[in-house]
């Protein structure tokens, strides 16, 4: 379990400063929902987290202890996985091979490639077919079983609904709040900000890069929400 | 039956460019780069199996106990303090890096080993032949270099698709981004690869200094030929190499018979046209 906070978290691509100084805090077992409009840096958050984007070391700490500026690959063993925009399946790999590929931080856990076929029956059937020639939905499932194969303390989602049927985000859903209940701490970013305000616990929007509105689930009503989006 | 034997040699000639055109392949698939010292290593090692086996008087074939994993540690730390530096969206660095590197081994040579050309020796199996009814006969030494070069394939092959450290060369080349985010060191296992492709580039050279000789500044007439064969293939393909290094032995070979002069011209001439026509080689891998 560990909780993730972001202190003074600035990122940059090249000159372009993509946030500038947010203040999040990501506790354990809770799920935390990142709203905002597009280019707000929901995505750019998620990657200076995992490591794929460089921060100061005192910007990120987990568990009260120090830890941006590492590699990715570092951080990932550390606990905490994600299922990144667009799924990024490698193509090359059949559907097991992806879902392997999680389990390569060697990081021991309840999670197992049968447990993931428990989950999502049908990637089995398809388990030697490449990897991107399922549909949507079905990849997305192979994106989340590859990132709770590194049995991860922390699930980072961003827009796992991107593009899918209606009935297949209800079964991702009811698959998140099912990681939750098992103790899961959970990170999605969602466009769907009704979704989002129900299965989360905290709630943060974000702005240019900013930290617009913040608070625990229940207290933010949605006006406040389209204000802190839209800065109207 | 002339034309059998021309083209049993120039299948064969194709093993030697098979072998040089792996290790080029093997590093640009999986992380795009090109490697412009790549003949230089190769004539490299022709050079270290020829000192080892001047000083410890070994034959060159068990040289290669010393000259592979010493390949293997250089690729590995070349690639991790080097090149590893170098890589990013832009191909440019690494050629221009790789570029410096081929100088730097060419004049190292130079200072140790002169401008003379060397050639290992393996006694008469260099000479030997198989008679393959009453005209034509295939020489041994070439047969195993080509047989060298389908067990490399193989043994590839089972790399990439039977270890972990395969599926994490696959997987790193298709979006290295992502599979730092699975937990890959992806700095390590590329200097494995380079590593692995200096084993290819090791037992290419010393086998090639055994059948040609070579000197300090042979290193890029090898490249040339590595390249051509991997552009026929198609880039990244491993077995694709072979095919790229069989049309270019055999475009060699056919244009040899027709005047020996044209030989290399030949190959080059081949090459140009099957750009034309496949401007990404027979079986391209990499989609961009
Ligand atoms: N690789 C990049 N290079 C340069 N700028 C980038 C890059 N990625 C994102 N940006 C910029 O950084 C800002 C934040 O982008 P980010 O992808 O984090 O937004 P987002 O909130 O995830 O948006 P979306 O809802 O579209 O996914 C945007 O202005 C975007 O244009
Ligand atoms: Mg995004």
């Amino acid at each position: 379990m560990s909780t993730i906070e972001t202190r003074g978290l600035t990122a940059h691509y090249g000159d372009f400063q993509a946030l500038f100084g947010l203040d999040v805090t990501l506790r354990s077992g809770e799920t935390t929902a990142i709203i905002g409009a597009n280019g707000a840096g929901k995505s750019t958050f998620m990657k200076a987290i995992t490591g794929l984007i460089k921060t100061a070391p005192d910007m990120i700490h987990i568990d009260g202890a120090p830890a941006g500026g590492r590699d990715a690959h570092t951080i990932i063993s550390q606990g905490i996985a994600m299922v990144p925009e667009g799924r990024r399946l490698f193509p090359s790999l059949s559907v097991e091979e992806n879902l392997l590929i999680g389990t390569h931080a060697k990081r021991s856990g309840p999670w197992s490639l049968d447990r993931v076929y428990d989950v999502f029956p049908v990637l089995k059937e398809r388990r030697r077919l490449s990897g991107t020639s399922l549909s949507g939905g079905q990849q997305q499932m192979v994106a989340i079983g590859r990132a709770l194969l590194s049995n991860p303390t922390t699930l980072l989602c961003d827009e796992i609904s991107l593009g899918l049927a209606p009935v297949v985000i209800e079964e991702l859903y009811r698959t998140i709040a099912e990681l939750r209940s098992e103790g899961l701490s959970i990170v999605i970013v969602e466009q769907d900000v009704a979704r989002a305000v129900r299965v989360a616990d905290q709630v943060y929007c974000f702005m240019e890069g900013r930290v617009s509105l913040s608070g625990a689930a229940q207290d933010i009503a949605l006006e406040d929400i389209r204000n802190a989006y839209f800065g109207i | 039956m002339d034309w059998i034997a021309t083209l049993l040699q120039g299948l064969l000639l194709g093993g030697v460019y098979a072998l040089f055109a792996i290790g080029l392949s093997l590093v640009f698939g999986v992380m795009r780069l090109v490697n412009i010292a790549h003949g230089d290593m190769i004539v490299l090692a022709g050079f270290v199996s020829f000192a080892v086996v001047e000083v410890l008087g070994l034959g060159p074939i068990l040289s290669l106990a010393i000259v592979l994993p010493l390949f293997f540690a250089f690729g590995y730390v070349l690639q991790l303090a080097v090149l590893n530096r170098t890589l990013g969206d832009d191909l440019l660095p690494p050629m221009i890096v790789t570029f410096g590197l081929a100088i730097v081994i060419q004049n190292g040579l130079l200072q140790s080993f002169a401008a003379d050309s060397r050639k290992l020796s393996l006694g008469e199996v260099e000479t030997a032949s198989i008679a393959l009814g009453t005209d034509i006969a295939v020489g041994v030494y070439p047969l195993i270099i080509f047989a060298t070069a389908i067990v490399t394939i193989l043994a590839l092959q089972a790399l990439f698709y039977g270890t972990k450290i395969g599926r994490e060369f696959r997987a790193t080349s298709d979006d290295p981004e992502a599979a730092r985010l699975m937990g890959i060191n992806t700095k390590r296992v590329f200097a494995v690869a380079t590593g692995v492709a200096l084993v290819v580039i090791g037992i290419a050279g010393v086998l090639m200094a055994i059948r040609t000789t070579f000197d300090p500044l042979s290193g890029p007439v090898r490249l040339l030929f590595a390249f051509e064969a991997v552009i026929i293939g198609g880039l990244g393909n491993i077995w694709g190499t072979l095919l790229g290094g069989v049309t270019l032995g055999l475009a060699q070979a056919i244009g040899g018979a027709i005047d020996p002069q044209f030989q290399v011209m030949a190959g080059h001439l081949v090459f140009l046209a099957i750009l034309i026509v496949r401007p990404r080689g027979f079986f391209p891998k990499v989609a961009h």
